[in-house]
């Protein structure tokens, strides 16, 4: 039986999981292609024959990067290409859905926008934070600040130097690129972002889980109203 | 047949029939992608459409001569051929691009021939699939200009480009090889292109990634579809999308 009044409307279930399963795609493949480049750089430019920013010290897919291992692992680039693209795709249309009907809604306004944001009171949410036992009804400051980051901060930034890195957006839209520096910076960020990302939903699966693993699925599948049980 | 069952199969034939005229539509403009694996159909088509809709008429990137790079990256070795050890050691100076297919004037370019028409030049960035880039000047001719002299014919939609290495070949749709940027180079920072850059002739294609870029350019196939995978694209057989831009 659906909920008269769940916690998650059905958009945002629906929108979550799609960007989940999406998310989970772009980074294994973005992992995948990272490993025939492992190395990062800023500006215009970076190739084999100019210094690096950093280097991640992994073995590399491709022979001419020198890496300091002796074995050279399998190309995965070309499926690991079309499937970035194609949930990049997908994580492009779950974001105007949710997007759209966020705004339309009164999502972002009711559940997301803090009410009364002050230094004062990000430090007072921050320290019962750590020791998190029950769970309120709505979000608290840490989380509205977390989620709108993400939402408009991280996921824009993250498609726009995707965007950038492409040779035939970027002839259209020249600017796209040259706000960032550059391709190789644009790529840098693009890296930067996925570390970001990733930190996020490893705190967001530890709180998930420890704020009460079973009702947080339940309520985020099913549509489990905040006030069952 | 109930009102609700009636409304929900004139939305699911309303939807069939808009799917169809969109992929009617889709195909008559050019946005369909020729080769795509059916599970990556979906997004290759979006990108490619998507693509070929906003770059119509864009110009890749160009830089100033102080971003050229100066160690621009060979990534592999010239052929160990015979055929092309022997023009190797000749300068290429007998070096030829046949040009076949549907074009009314099938036959072979020289070196000299190729150098006689109007040269292009342009700095652009070869930017790898793997991640990697690099700035270069590249002269040549115009691709489309070699079409119209072997008096490509108006069916034409595709030119493959083959490289003298078995198994390296690509192919373009007439929106890039009619680019004006799209060039048959045979220089490269203001002189020959060097060896490990694909000499003598390389076809380079900016607004695509440096894979579309086959060095070593002997021949060129026009036809109005696609050959067989392995007489498109070389990348194809290792999974490599056909479309670059992205």
């Amino acid at each position: 039986m659906p909920e008269a009044n769940p916690r998650h409307c059905v958009l945002v279930r629906v929108t979550h999981w799609l960007t989940t399963i999406a998310f989970f795609a772009l980074l294994v493949t973005g992992i995948e292609l990272v490993i025939s480049h492992p190395r990062f750089y800023w500006g215009e430019v970076g190739n084999v024959n100019t210094a690096s920013l950093f280097d991640i010290p992994i073995p590399s897919s491709r022979a001419g990067v020198k890496t300091g291992y002796d074995y050279v692992l399998p190309d995965q680039n070309g499926w690991s290409r079309s499937l970035h693209f194609e949930a990049a795709w997908l994580v492009v249309f779950a974001a105007l859905v949710y997007g759209i009907a966020g705004l339309i809604n009164g999502h972002f306004r009711k559940h997301l926008l803090p009410a009364n944001f002050s230094i004062a009171a990000l430090l007072q949410e921050i320290r019962p934070h750590m020791r998190p036992q029950s769970r309120s009804g709505s979000y608290n400051l840490l989380q509205q600040l977390a989620y709108l980051s993400v939402i408009f901060g991280l996921f824009p930034l993250m498609i726009w130097t995707g965007l950038a890195m492409s040779p035939a957006f970027t002839s259209a839209f020249p600017l796209a690129v040259t706000v960032f520096g550059g391709h190789q910076s644009a790529r840098t960020i693009h890296f930067f972002c996925t570390i970001a990302l990733v930190l996020f939903v490893l705190i967001h699966v530890v709180m998930v889980i420890r704020t009460g693993l079973k009702q947080n699925l339940l309520a985020m599948t099913a549509g489990e109203s905040r006030d069952t049980k | 047949m109930s009102q609700s069952t009636r409304r929900a199969w004139l939305t699911a034939l309303a939807g069939t029939t808009g799917l169809a005229a969109a992929s009617r539509l889709a195909s008559q403009y050019g946005l369909i992608p020729p080769f795509t694996n059916s599970l990556y159909a979906p997004g290759e088509t979006l990108t490619y459409a998507a693509q070929r809709l906003i770059t119509a008429q864009s110009m890749a990137r160009e830089f100033s001569t102080s971003l050229i790079s100066s160690l621009p990256v060979a990534n592999g070795e010239p052929p160990n051929l015979p055929e092309y050890k022997k023009h190797q050691a000749t300068g290429f100076s007998d070096w030829q691009l046949q040009v076949e297919g549907l074009v009314d004037k099938p036959g072979t370019f020289s070196m000299s021939r190729l150098k006689s028409f109007p040269s292009n030049s342009q700095i652009t960035q070869l930017i790898c699939e793997e991640g990697w880039s690099y700035i270069a000047q590249w002269t040549g001719v115009r691709l489309s200009r070699v079409l119209e002299q072997a008096g490509m014919r108006p069916d034409a939609k595709y030119v493959t480009y083959h490289s003298i290495e078995p198994g390296w070949l690509d192919t373009i749709d007439m929106a890039e090889a009619l680019h004006p940027q799209t060039l048959v180079a045979y220089g490269m920072n203001g002189s020959s292109i060097p060896l490990g850059n694909g000499a003598p002739l390389r076809l380079r294609v900016p607004r695509q990634l440096g894979y579309k870029s086959i060095k070593y350019i002997h021949r060129l196939v026009v036809s109005d579809r696609l050959p067989e995978p392995n007489q498109a694209a070389g990348g194809l057989a290792f999974g490599y999308s056909w479309y670059a831009g992205i």
